[in-house]
């Protein structure tokens, strides 16, 4: 029969390990699967829109975003951790990726900002990738080996997943290019019609000032004449 | 004895960092059990509105979750099921594709049969504006496009495919994806190119126009100035 002392001892270190187990079990559990969310969304003129995420420590995350229209094409960003210390800060910038590992648990804030801005409102593309994509098969076939046929298929499925990124550039690329040209396209059609009302009153302009001139300066003429 | 057991073992002790590590750990396993996903404020009557430019017989599903500020907890709860959201979405040509109304939790599911910009725009249905006491509504969401809407383990039941078929299923898919929206692409590409080249005859012929006006007035001028002049005996 142990010692009521040994006994409580024991409970107390088994206590101890149980509880790192669950730990450490946790921490598998949700740094396992990850989860992408890619979001094009409108920012008013001096608006400011905040996106949170919860992450475990030790994900690795990449944030990436890409301004598609509106005005000079640029953002504030702004990445927190948990404690409000600033990870990522950029003024105006047009495009940019920021990759992190998440040193604590908690939730992550990052912010997109158009308040320097006055009247002009931008599209904003991001693209929030946290940890891992989850597995096809979320079940037990994670212990066995994959056979050959099985890592080519994983290969090619991470190669496809890059050409569907690169697609997704390229299809930002594109829409901001045509928002620059039908920009353009807007800017010269006020120009020619403000430059032809222009030129129109200039001429009529000239032409009945001139016409004044001469009006008094043949009166004054005629008074010096006599 | 066993209670007690099972206390010690779960490290119920109070005034040991173990007490407040579970609750960090317990707080993440319901974050795992929930389903992380990202999440924003929106206010009562706020409509917030996404964009997504996909190309035809393209499927989207999205998933969302609504939690309110419950100001005597200090927390955000689940909402209260009378508060849904109401989800809009319009197709390219600003047509109306979809428009219901969920509720606290939903989920909407739409498929293109226009290629191009698609906007999804959620808001509040709130009537009782007590409810949001001046707080602000968090929405989770999640909007998966294309192959990443497709869910592999229904696929696989439904079709009985074992693992390396569904892999190269998965792979088909991607493959479909990319191609139509590299169609997408070369029709886009078409239009620009009809905008530039519209644009290009348009400045043209302005330029032409603007040359033309410009030697009237001057003629104009001219002759008017003359017959001005004449008539003042200056010519």
């Amino acid at each position: 029969m142990p010692r009521p002392g040994s006994a409580q001892r024991w409970v107390a270190a088994a206590g101890r390990w149980g509880c790192w187990l669950l730990a450490l079990l946790l921490v598998l559990l949700v740094t396992g699967p990850g989860c992408a969310s890619e979001i094009t969304f409108e920012l008013p003129d001096n608006a400011k829109q905040c996106f949170y995420e919860d992450i475990a420590q030790g994900t690795k995350c990449t944030l990436e975003f890409q301004v598609i229209t509106g005005g000079h094409y640029d953002v504030d960003c702004r990445l927190e951790d948990p404690d409000g210390k600033v990870l990522y800060k950029e003024m105006k910038k047009q495009y940019d990726s920021f990759t992190f590992t998440a040193s604590k648990n908690g939730t992550y804030k990052f912010c997109f900002s158009n308040e320097f801005s006055t009247f002009t409102h931008k599209t904003v593309y991001f693209d929030f990738q946290v940890g891992e994509d989850p597995p096809l098969f979320p079940s037990e076939n994670r212990v066995s080996a994959l056979t050959q046929m099985e890592s080519a298929c994983v290969s090619i499925h991470e190669a496809l997943k890059s050409v569907i990124d690169y697609q997704t550039h390229f299809r930002l690329r594109e829409a901001q290019g045509r928002s620059r040209a039908e920009d353009l396209n807007t800017r010269v059609a006020y120009w020619s019609v403000g430059e032809a009302l222009i030129l129109l009153v200039v001429s009529i302009g000239q032409v009945f000032l001139l016409k004044s001139f001469f009006s008094d300066k043949r009166t004054t003429t005629t008074r010096v004449g006599s | 004895m066993v209670a007690e057991l099972g206390m010690r073992i779960f490290g119920i002790r109070p005034g040991t960092g173990l007490v407040s590590t579970m609750r960090t750990l317990l707080l993440l396993l319901w974050f795992a059990a929930r389903g992380s996903a990202l999440y924003f404020h929106i206010g009562e009557t706020e409509k917030k509105c996404f964009i997504e430019e996909i190309p035809d017989e393209t499927m989207v599903i999205g998933n969302y979750r609504t939690q309110l500020y419950d100001k005597q907890r200090e927390e955000y709860q689940p909402a209260t099921p009378g508060l849904g959201m109401f989800v809009e979405v319009k197709d390219p040509e600003d047509k109306v594709i979809l428009a219901r109304q969920y509720g606290s939790e939903g989920r909407f599911t739409f498929t293109s049969h226009t290629p191009g910009e698609h906007q999804i725009c959620l808001h509040s249905n709130s009537t009782k504006f007590s409810l949001f006491a001046g707080g602000m509504l968090r929405v989770h969401l999640d909007i998966q496009v294309g192959e990443h809407a497709n869910d592999y383990a229904e696929i696989a039941a439904k079709d009985k495919l074992s693992e390396l078929q569904l892999r190269v299923r998965q792979l088909v898919e991607q493959v479909e994806q990319i191609q139509k929206e590299q169609n997408y692409q070369r029709w886009r590409e078409e239009r620009f190119r009809q905008t530039s080249e519209s644009t290009n005859q348009r400045v043209l012929w302005w330029s032409i126009l603007q040359t033309l006006i410009l030697v009237a007035i001057g003629v104009w001028q001219m002759r008017h100035l003359k017959s001005f002049f004449e008539a003042k005996k200056l010519v």
